[in-house]
């Protein structure tokens, strides 16, 4: 249990009288946490974590899933309490109980998922979360001030529903700065955002490292952290396997800390298309959600042995277009979509799959997998096609074969065909469906988003299961934010934003920028 | 302090716990109950639980009303697991009297064999037919089935009262609303010697056991559980709504139908303007209380036809209020309610100090 400091950590000015001179706290860190351990029913999540950040330094905490990275951010933030260990904020042993503590002493947090209100404008969302002394007349103005200082502009009267997911974040980096922070912790900040985006972000950041502010930076994506973090702390199941400096580092190098054995590359060999194996034309569907996007006018064709992909800023209608071609929402006329030459349009996503399709959603909990049941339940919902069924009623050695099966052939790390879904941790529930699906041998794939969250060994394989579909002759079709994937995996290239489709461009005719400026809507 | 903590995941040791816990609770305000009544608690307890099942004739009672209490639960347990909320079993089971029993006056002089089989089919497909409705209503219109469903209870019943008033009067009744008694053949045979229990019972187990195997063992089962679960893991399989909300609604449907003409074919042997104390309500009851798991629906159902057999004795030997039944399953639901949260929860308790400390 943290000791109570004898000062109350919440009052920040008494802890500028009593803490030392300018000068002095250069050298104090301004965050220094020792053997902090967090243990749940079924896991240690963190498990003597000693970590130190310095005042005006980007500091990166780099891990896999699971490797207990947000529940330590959690810790530092208040979300929740550790069960051992010491926080010391500059040079004062401090107990944090509450995100309201955590602000009071000057942390502040950029969540992955931006909590807002569709409805309200920027201003008024902004008062709802800072602490009511800070919110009141002057507050629009200010919100002004501090977004042209640090490049981040943003007009306060706009309802939140009219902004891009980047503006979103962008409200709340500045709810976050208006608080006067000296750390700030961004929780996987570029996921949403465009390349061009990432750099402006990026400058953001120095800039605020530059007057002082520290940063911790928790991601995935280790170009981006070579390029913009001063060090970096690896974590592996809950304890530091390293620290470093990520710019000397390579991108293999840091990998390997974090997994601790060499990443696998995928063998990526020239495509053979063949016959359109997935049309769309001409799919025009209004969004069921007010604030979602529409789509108009989509028109695409995925061959057998290719892989296309389809690049964009998240909330640009790919959950539509994903959801009306798995059949999960039905279209008006039939012709609208054809599988292996059937038209489809009016099919469900039961009499799609019958035609050969396969679909990996992005949410793997609720839809992908039911949360509460046991794997086998869970390969039995998409796969009873594959002989798990007889006269109406389950084989239940089947399914389980089906299961094991799946668990074998992908590594998923689960407790057994009983094990509930909600019980793996993300990557490997991921395998498992990504699994489930392939083992149906479709003639047509489509992932949405396959390896979002997931930590990168295991992306890898994925991504080579998916190449390995492609060379057996399936039609793949990829949705992805993460440019690097597509351009790693992909024959061709499309990019959605608002709502509307690019024409399919081959990889190698195309670039990075190119697909960044399409993926900005700036050009059609 | 005491504080509420979420569990990491769902305690299956809880979930048996939470009914018992239940139970236990609803004693105690009984207890409770029964002292500010001015009764002596040990014998109101007495004449409540023990007394109506002292004899063997009070046994065959229990299971007699317990028989219909399960069948409706294990048909509403089906629809449940697939979020269909079907509240109007009490409805399905009039309906279920009706056609039953308008089968037994059509064929009043008949002696065949096959006068009461055709009355339990009719039966049934009476029960369905009123789920039915609701069905259409909530795939064809959108309308809430809870709300269809309930209001059609009102109008099953007022077309039972209308048909016991009018055309099906017993013209020899001395003017009571009330159908001629059914010929032996349209009578459900006796299952123990010496007291009203039927082979209702052995009918309502077997559909016990059917809608297991149902639920557990079939596809249709299985994707009827995905819909209740998770909503959109079922579209995404393809799992189609209008198949889960009919075959929900139906399966109800025909559970209390059969229920309803084991009634009007079993101990009351005609039909009257009522023909269920609520069986259809309290099987909602007997549903959550018995997990809608089916061992748990059979022991539930024995728990609430002992209440209302015990709340009829106590009516009789401690001269208490009728409402006193009510009062008893509304206490069981509502503590089962309650200790429902410590499936998903538990208690812990925390030391004041430390918030203390920062004060």
């Amino acid at each position: 249990m943290p000791v109570p400091s004898e000062s109350y950590p919440g009052s920040t000015n008494r802890m500028n009288s009593t803490g030392s001179p300018d000068t002095v706290s250069n050298c104090l860190p301004r965050l220094r946490l020792s053997g902090i351990t967090k243990a749940y029913p079924s896991v240690v999540a963190n498990d003597g974590i000693d970590l130190t950040v310095l005042p005006g330094e980007i500091h990166a905490v780099l891990g896999e899933n699971g490797a207990g990275k947000s529940t330590l951010m959690k810790i530092i933030y208040g979300v929740v309490q550790a069960d051992a260990g010491t926080i010391i904020w500059e040079g004062i042993e401090v107990d944090i109980e509450s995100p309201a503590d955590a602000r009071r002493l000057g942390i502040g947090m950029v969540f992955q998922n931006f909590a807002l209100f569709e409805t309200l404008t920027v201003v008024e969302n902004i008062a709802l979360a800072i602490e009511a002394g800070r919110a009141g007349p002057g507050l629009s103005a200010r919100i002004r001030d501090v977004s042209a200082k640090y490049g981040l502009p943003l007009d306060p009267r706009r309802p939140i529903h009219t902004l891009s997911v980047g503006e979103r974040q962008r409200v709340e980096i500045v709810r976050c700065l208006l608080q006067d922070p000296r750390l700030i912790i961004m929780d996987e900040p570029t996921s949403v955002l465009t390349p061009q985006a990432v750099d402006k972000l990026f400058a953001t950041l120095r800039r605020l490292a530059a007057e002082g502010c520290s940063i911790l930076y928790i991601s995935h994506k280790l170009d981006e952290i070579r390029a913009l973090c001063h060090k970096a702390t690896v974590l592996r199941a809950g304890r530091v396997t390293g620290e470093c400096d990520p710019r000397k580092e390579s991108s293999p190098s840091l990998a390997r800390m974090m997994i601790g054995s060499d990443l696998p590359h995928p063998r990526h060999r020239e495509a053979h298309a063949g016959k359109p194996s997935l049309v769309v034309s001409h799919l025009t569907l209004a969004s069921e959600d007010p604030f979602g996007t529409s789509l108009s006018d989509i028109s695409l064709t995925v061959r057998a042995g290719e892989i296309v992909g389809i690049a964009g800023v998240s909330g640009n209608g790919q959950n539509e277009l994903m959801a009306a071609l798995s059949g999960e929402r039905m279209q008006a006329d039939a012709a609208t979509v054809k599988i292996l030459g059937t038209p489809a349009g009016r099919l469900d996503a039961a009499q799609r799959r019958a035609l050969g399709l396969a679909f990996v959603p992005e949410e793997r909990l609720g839809r992908g997998a039911v949360p509460e049941m046991s794997l086998a339940d869970n390969a039995l919902l998409t796969a009873y096609r594959e002989g798990l069924v007889a006269h109406g009623f389950i084989r239940v050695g089947a399914m389980r074969d089906y299961a094991v099966g799946t668990i074998d052939a992908f590594g998923v790390k689960a407790g057994g065909a009983d094990a509930a879904a909600q019980s793996l941790s993300g990557g490997n529930l991921q395998k498992f469906i990504v699994g489930r699906e392939m083992r149906q041998r479709p003639r047509v794939l489509i992932a949405s988003q396959p390896t979002w969250g997931v930590d990168v060994g295991a992306a890898a394989q994925i991504r080579q299961a998916l190449l390995d579909m492609r060379d057996a002759g399936a039609a793949v079709l990829v949705v992805s934010e993460e440019l690097d994937e597509l351009f790693e995996i992909c024959d061709g290239l499309a990019v959605i934003a608002q709502g509307r489709l690019s024409e399919v461009k081959p990889l190698r005719e195309t670039s990075i920028e190119e697909i960044g400026t399409l993926m900005s809507g700036s050009a059609a | 302090m005491l504080k509420l903590e979420a569990r990491p995941e769902p305690s299956r040791v809880a979930g048996w716990l939470s009914p018992l816990l239940a139970a236990a609770a609803t004693l105690v305000v009984g207890y409770i109950l029964f002292t500010a009544l001015g009764k002596d608690p040990s014998l109101a307890f007495h004449a409540f639980f023990v007394k109506p099942v002292s004899t063997r004739y009070g046994i065959g009672e229990l299971l007699l009303k317990a028989t219909p209490l399960m069948l409706i639960a294990v048909g509403l347990a089906a629809g449940y697991r697939a979020n269909v909320w079907n509240i109007g079993a009490e409805g399905q089971l009039t309906m279920g009297a009706i056609a039953g029993g308008g089968v037994a006056l059509l064929f009043q002089d008949s002696t065949s064999a096959l006068v009461l089989p055709a009355m339990l089919v009719a039966g049934v497909v009476g029960g369905m037919f009123w789920a039915a409705i609701p069905a259409w209503l909530r795939t064809r219109c959108n309308a809430s089935e809870i709300l269809t469903s309930l209001m059609l209870v009102y109008v099953a019943t007022l077309t039972l009262s209308l048909l016991v008033h009018g055309a099906w009067r017993d013209p020899e009744g001395f003017n009571f609303p009330q159908s001629k008694m059914f010929s032996d053949a349209a009578l459900l045979p006796i299952l123990l010697a010496e007291t009203r229990l039927n082979i209702a019972l052995p009918m309502a187990l077997a559909v016990v056991a059917l809608a297991w195997l149902f639920m557990r063992r079939s596809l249709a089962g299985f994707q009827m559980r995905v819909a209740g679960l998770a909503p959109a893991a079922a579209n995404y399989a393809g799992i189609s709504g209008h198949r889960t909300v009919w075959l929900g609604m139906l399966i109800g449907g025909a559970c209390a139908g059969l229920a309803g003409v084991g009634e009007v074919a079993g101990p009351i042997g005609q039909l009257l303007p009522t023909v269920s104390p609520g069986y259809g309500f309290a099987a909602i009851i007997v549903a959550f209380v018995g997990r809608l798991h089916p061992l748990g629906i059979v022991s539930a159902s024995l728990l609430m036809s002992l209440l209302y057999l015990g709340g009829e004795s106590a009516q009789i030997n401690l001269a208490m209020p009728s409402a006193v039944t009510g009062l008893f399953q509304g206490t069981l639901l509502f503590f089962l309610l309650a200790a429902d949260v410590f499936i998903h929860y538990r208690l812990r308790f925390v030391r004041w100090s430390r918030r203390a400390a920062h004060a």
